[in-house]
């Protein structure tokens, strides 16, 4: 009996132990960049399923004005406070347009009344944080996908980056996404003006924003003033395909 | 006294279902906490399609809950959701694997599932009384699962665990354009995400009970018997081990 005890006591501290060592040994787990990257493979899984099931290339839900929040959070940069954009706020963003270029046959440039011209497409659409909150807005805006026609892609063209005039926190990284052509032509992927039948006001993105309804707040880039379609990430930023993307976040934000 | 010698040992648990079990252990531990270090992101919850700073929570904890519970053990979201998904997918294929082996092999049908004598109340209420003196079931009735314990098995496994995986995919903005349905199953995505919080919750509450039915039941026995699969049955008389 006693050797039992003893046995037992052995492998119940034993086990507890080992427990602890597994939990206080997942922080630097976390910090390792092969085991970070282990656990990333998740992300390409997700992908991969939620692609193979996009079959038709499915819509977000579409809500109605009696389910727009009442008030619609501005989060990350709400003033890119820099002196060229303040010169733009002051001309009523008269004086800017935005470029698309890159990979294309056509490169374009678009005033912003140029955009107000073209067809439109309204949606009301829900917002998700990737911190876990959501707000339903009705954006109005010209669809992507025709404007990246009409700037005829190369064979190559595989992401779309969108260069903004923000650096989040004052920091020295401009504010950048992607999107890969499978969004870029999804019909909900927009670029907006207006935000609950108003000018987008500075603080939700303005003049411009990106609205990519499939994935999470961080990929819906505000600010926006050039589309450079490439055909690798790899040379922008950290190389990971965004801003947040370069700062440990997934470049598949659908989850 | 030689408690081996006078008792009867039997295989309990089958290779597949220990092994599923320490996975789905290990997993539940690592999502519930990185789950916490994506709560901490946004410690408030809401019932309906939105919810932010301007609305009104049902539960708001200011600060979000301690960083001794959360993984990474400081505030890193992104880090936390890398942990999180790559352990739901292993929950997940898991969960799969565990069900299809145990349907086919008709553990559920003949041990999980309660039978329908054992669903009389007043067979459930003996049992409820003799759960709540904290005594150990033996002899041969410590052979098979008891109700109550069945009944939380399958609370767990087809309540709980499918609840908290599609209340987590329901937060997913793209599995809603593949599943718009399931926004309209669970009230919206901040209603998902309230109720994945509470699913979550009464998974913890199953861990405790679980923990304290394994101790009451003969821990050293339990624990062994989801290793090797071999259980001793507890005898009823003359339990001496606890003798100094």
């Amino acid at each position: 009996m006693k050797e039992f005890l003893t046995r037992r006591k052995l492998l119940t501290s034993g086990a507890i132990t080992i427990g602890g060592l597994a939990l206080s040994g997942c922080d630097p787990l976390s910090r390792s960049p092969e085991f970070r990257s282990f656990l990333r493979s998740g992300e390409k899984l997700t992908m991969g399923a939620q692609r193979a099931l996009m079959v038709g290339q499915p819509l977000a839900r579409e809500f109605s004005e009696r389910d727009i929040s009442p008030i619609f959070k501005a989060n990350g940069t709400k003033d890119p406070n820099t002196a060229a954009y303040k010169a733009l706020v002051d001309a009523g963003f008269s004086n800017w347009s935005l470029r698309i270029d890159g990979l294309v046959d056509n490169p374009q440039s678009y005033s912003l009344l140029d955009l107000r011209a073209l067809p439109a497409r309204t949606q009301i659409t829900r917002h998700d944080c990737v911190e876990g909150w959501s707000a339903i807005g009705k954006w109005k805006g010209v669809q992507l996908g025709p404007l990246l026609q009409t700037a005829s892609l190369k064979p190559n063209a595989r992401f779309a980056v969108m260069h903004c005039a923000d650096n989040y926190g004052g920091g020295a990284d401009m504010y950048y996404e992607s999107i890969d052509l499978v969004d870029g032509f999804h019909p909900q992927t927009i670029l907006a003006y207006e935000l609950n039948g108003h000018p987008l006001d500075v603080s939700h993105g303005a003049p411009l924003r990106l609205r990519v309804e499939r994935q999470l707040g961080y990929k819906q880039a505000k600010y926006l003033m050039r589309i450079e379609i490439v055909e690798r990430l790899d040379g922008f930023g950290r190389g990971k395909g965004g801003y947040w993307e370069d700062r440990g976040y997934e470049w598949y934000a659908g989850i | 006294m030689t408690m081996q010698s006078s008792s009867e040992t039997i295989y309990r648990h089958t290779r597949i279902v220990r092994i599923a079990h320490w996975i789905n252990a290990l997993c539940f531990l690592l999502l519930l906490m990185s789950g916490l270090q994506i709560f901490n992101a946004h410690p408030r919850l809401y019932w309906g399609q939105f919810g932010a700073d301007h609305d009104t929570p049902w539960l708001a904890i200011s600060g979000g809950v301690p960083w001794q519970f959360t993984l990474p053990g400081m505030r890193d979201l992104g880090t936390g959701r890398n942990w999180h998904f790559f352990f739901a997918w292993a929950l997940v294929l898991n969960g799969v694997v565990y069900l299809a082996f145990n349907i086919f092999n008709r553990h559920f049908q003949r041990d999980i599932l309660p039978k329908t004598d054992e669903l009389k109340p007043a067979h459930l209420w003996e049992e409820v009384v003799h759960h709540a003196k904290f005594k150990r079931i033996t002899g041969a009735a410590a052979k098979n699962y008891n109700t109550l314990q069945k009944l939380a098995y399958v609370a767990v496994i087809f309540v709980l665990f499918p609840l908290i995986i599609l209340t987590g995919l329901t937060m997913s903005p793209g599995f809603n354009a593949i599943a718009p349905i399931l926004l309209d199953i669970f009230g919206g995505r901040q209603s998902a995400r309230s109720l994945h919080f509470i699913a979550a919750n009464l998974l913890v509450a199953f861990l405790v009970i679980h923990l304290i039915e394994v101790v009451v039941a003969g821990a050293w026995n339990e624990i062994r018997s989801m290793i090797t699969g071999k259980f001793v049955v507890p005898q009823s008389a003359t339990v001496a081990e606890d003798a100094p």
